[in-house]
């Protein structure tokens, strides 16, 4: 029996047990200092390079979309930059996404939560919440206080200015969303004169819904509750990693400063609480490294502040590793090495995915071919007794300009190819066939392939479309059928 | 039986009173929002049967407020679709076969509109994709029995072959056996030559009395080198396929017998659009003319 459950039996109380406990609400207080100057050029950086890369124009010539970054989902089509996706190179974007979660990886295990405590857009909207809240309705005490008065019409003001602020920017973020999925001007203007399609609104709605909510209300509990990367971050930070530690082998042990004392014999942590007070998840960073700490290091500023306030050196709190730590506890220092195993491996594993997805980009085809054999019937005998079968051929024009190509095929002696009126010519005194396919779109043909005689029930064999301005060969194993005699 | 309200001695909690060797049951509080969404799945249960079909009676059900029925939405969603094809159908309906295989937005409407009425209506005889059978047509290959142009196919779906339609397809081959027209002999002979002429081995001298019976007899419909005749219906003979078989015994029946395959008038049952979206679907098939 636990000493806990003991006192329960004990008391034979009869409460009724929460089951749920209620989230004790965080009042960050304001920090100044380098960190969170860094987190302010940081935060500037993310919200331009978010609000202005759709407005930025690509020109990709006539007729084409000019939006640099563009989804666009009707047209099946992706721009970025110079680099134009087809569904079925969905899996750049996957590599993309492999490449960022092991560069998360390596810069985790050098520097810890570097992304959850700066970029994550969880921490940089909170954070540009948190400073909207602070105009309205004051620093931490002030807010304390508001909440815990009664609701009068000043305070109905100034909650509602809050909310009205906040509101604003996560229209603005849900906005500026849309617009990556389509003509930044036009739907900004269709928004506007409400003339924009269901969709837009549903997902300008929902991404507004969820801007507001998550960095409004919910907060710190996304990155405690919801968030899996700090469950599972634990497997790139070692004892080498920087963390935020606070140095208990300076601070302890901690107590008030009381007038006249001296720091002989005592810890320097005066046990203000300025570390606590400042921190945006409410955690303590004296009790050691925490799921919930997302290293954004602004204790790390607060508690400077402090140090130079009692004349005591900074770095009571900072960025550094459990390898120190554990050196001091035995009176030594060490120094995290940059260069060792795990970020060798991480180093290693994103130079070649990054060399697969530049040699994926570089040799991107420009061109493809598929062939559908019609299955019913599987072959047609004519009146000369030759036999025919039929194919759906669908061949890809990625580039922005019409091309031709020269179907035929390979592996048929004496097999004669067709494609349906209308559909393409002869190559004169050649063999083959000239197909058209219109720029940025996939052509479809019927081909026919007649062949006198089958010796067997299925001949694989190529199709092979080869584009006439020079450009690439591609090739396509299909199969002839026949009745087998 | 413990007294009900009993509480657990470790939690505090209350029992169900229900008590398994030793082991007690708490009776542990439902979290609030799930009880919360409990009773929100309930009320919307109330206003969902108030709104619409729910409860079932011996005769029938209760209809709902809204008066929703699936065959209604149903109806609703045809209605839709219907309006959406409107625009094009009518572009169909006025313009002929050949304008509308050449233009490529009414082609592709064609072919898939054909291939639904197709799969339809023309399936269980002629095949999927018009692979035929014994006794019917083959319609993806390029030999036609009454002719394989656009104009062709339209005339011949329009009105069928051989049925009361007074401008279906007629055409009647004797009954050279039954009816006593040649012998058995005869029959024979003129077998063997029309399989030598899509290629097949026979006896020289049958073969030669059989070519002069052939010009007598058969040549009037099927022609002097036994190529047919669209305007009859009379079978290219030469094609190295057919229709119900070309091995001898077949051949000697159909003779003997005759054979004449019917086919509906679509007409009284579809609509011109739909047979002229029938006709560019054959058309394409590969064998079109």
């Amino acid at each position: 029996m636990t000493v806990e459950a003991r006192e329960v039996a004990e008391s034979g109380a009869s409460r009724k047990q929460s089951l749920y406990q209620t989230r004790p609400k965080v009042y960050p207080r304001r920090v100044r200092g380098p960190i969170r100057r860094i987190k302010w050029v940081v935060l500037a950086l993310c919200l331009t390079a978010y609000y202005v890369a759709p407005w930025l124009r690509w020109d990709r010539g006539p007729g084409r979309p000019d939006q640099a970054f563009l989804v666009d989902m009707p047209a099946r089509r992706a721009y970025f930059l110079g680099l134009e996706i087809w569904p079925q190179e969905v899996y750049y974007i996957a590599g993309l996404l492999i490449l960022g979660a092991i560069g998360l990886f390596f810069v985790t295990s050098l520097f810890g939560r570097l992304w959850c405590g700066f970029t994550c857009p969880q921490t940089v909207w909170t954070d540009l919440f948190m400073w909207a809240e602070r105009l309205v309705e004051g620093d931490r005490m002030q807010r304390v206080r508001l909440d815990q008065q009664p609701w009068t019409l000043r305070k109905l003001g100034i909650k509602t200015a809050k909310h009205g602020i906040w509101l604003l920017i996560a229209a603005a973020t849900g906005g500026a969303w849309i617009m990556y999925f389509n003509d930044a001007p036009t739907v900004t203007r269709n928004l506007l004169t409400l003339q924009a399609s269901t969709t837009v609104y549903f997902f300008f709605g929902l991404f507004t819904a969820t801007t507001y909510l998550l960095a409004g209300w919910a907060r710190e509990q996304v990155c405690t509750f919801m968030c899996p990367w700090p469950r599972f971050q634990s497997a790139m930070v070692d004892e080498e990693t920087l963390t935020v530690t606070y140095r208990g082998w300076r601070g302890e042990p901690r107590g008030r400063l009381h007038k006249g004392e001296t720091f002989e014999g005592r810890g320097d942590c005066v046990d203000c609480h300025a570390c606590v007070a400042v921190c945006p998840t409410g955690i303590d960073i004296r009790d050691g490294l925490q799921l919930e700490c997302i290293g954004c290091g602004l204790c790390i500023d607060a508690c400077n502040e402090i140090m130079d306030g009692v004349g005591r050196p900074h770095g009571l709190i900072a960025f550094d590793t459990a390898l120190n730590r554990i050196a001091h506890e035995r009176g030594t220092t060490a120094h995290p090495r940059l260069i060792r195993p795990r970020t060798i491996v991480y180093a290693a594993v994103m130079l070649i995915a990054s060399g697969i997805m530049l040699a994926a980009v570089l040799n991107r085809a420009t061109a493809s071919i598929a062939v559908l054999a019609e299955r019913s019937p599987l072959f047609v005998r004519l009146s000369d007794g030759s036999i025919r079968n039929s194919y759906v051929i669908k061949i890809e024009n990625k580039t922005p300009a019409e091309r031709s190509f020269v179907l035929s095929e390979e592996g048929l002696p004496f097999a004669m190819l067709q494609v349906a009126e209308g559909e393409g010519a002869a190559v004169p005194g050649g063999a083959g066939v000239i197909l058209t396919v219109k720029p940025d779109s996939v052509g479809t043909f019927h081909a026919y392939l007649h062949l006198e005689k089958t010796a067997q029930p299925e001949t694989p064999f190529k199709f092979i479309a080869r584009a006439t301005d020079g450009g690439e060969t591609v090739a396509y194993v299909a199969t002839f059928r026949g009745p087998g005699k | 039986m413990p007294t009900k309200g009993e509480k657990d001695t470790l939690t505090g909690t209350e029992t169900t009173g229900h008590e398994w060797d030793g082991l007690r049951e708490l009776n542990t509080p439902l979290p609030r929002w799930w009880l919360n969404i409990f009773y929100a799945t309930i009320l919307f249960a109330v206003v969902y049967c108030v709104l619409f079909p729910a409860v079932p009676w011996i005769t029938g059900h209760t209809k709902g407020l809204l008066g929703n029925t699936q065959r209604g939405q149903l109806a609703l969603d045809l209605d839709d679709a219907a309006k959406r094809q409107s625009a094009i159908l009518a572009r169909i309906n006025s313009s002929d076969l050949a304008t509308i295989r050449k233009d490529p937005d009414l082609f592709a409407f064609a072919v898939a509109g054909g291939k639904a009425a197709f799969a339809d209506n023309c399936v269980p005889c002629h095949r999927a994709g018009g692979a035929g059978a014994p006794g019917y047509p083959m319609l993806a290959g390029d030999r036609w029995l009454w002719g394989g142009t656009l104009d062709a196919i339209y005339q011949t779906i329009s009105h069928g072959v051989r049925n009361d339609d007074p401008d279906s397809r007629q055409s009647n081959m004797p009954r050279f056996g039954l009816d006593g027209m040649l012998t058995a002999a005869q029959i024979g002979d003129v077998a063997d030559y029309v399989r030598s002429l899509s290629g097949n081995p026979g006896p020289a001298d049958a073969i030669s009395r059989g070519a002069a019976i052939f010009k007598e007899n058969c040549a009037v419909c099927h022609g002097e080198n036994g190529k047919g005749n669209h305007d009859v219906g009379a079978p290219d003979l030469t094609a190295k396929i057919s229709l119900y078989g070309n091995d001898r015994a077949t051949v000697v029946d159909v003779i003997t017998r005759a054979r004449a395959g019917s086919m509906p008038s679509w007409s009284r049952r579809l609509d011109p659009a739909t047979i002229k979206m029938l006709t560019i679907y054959v058309h394409a098939l590969g064998g079109g003319q």
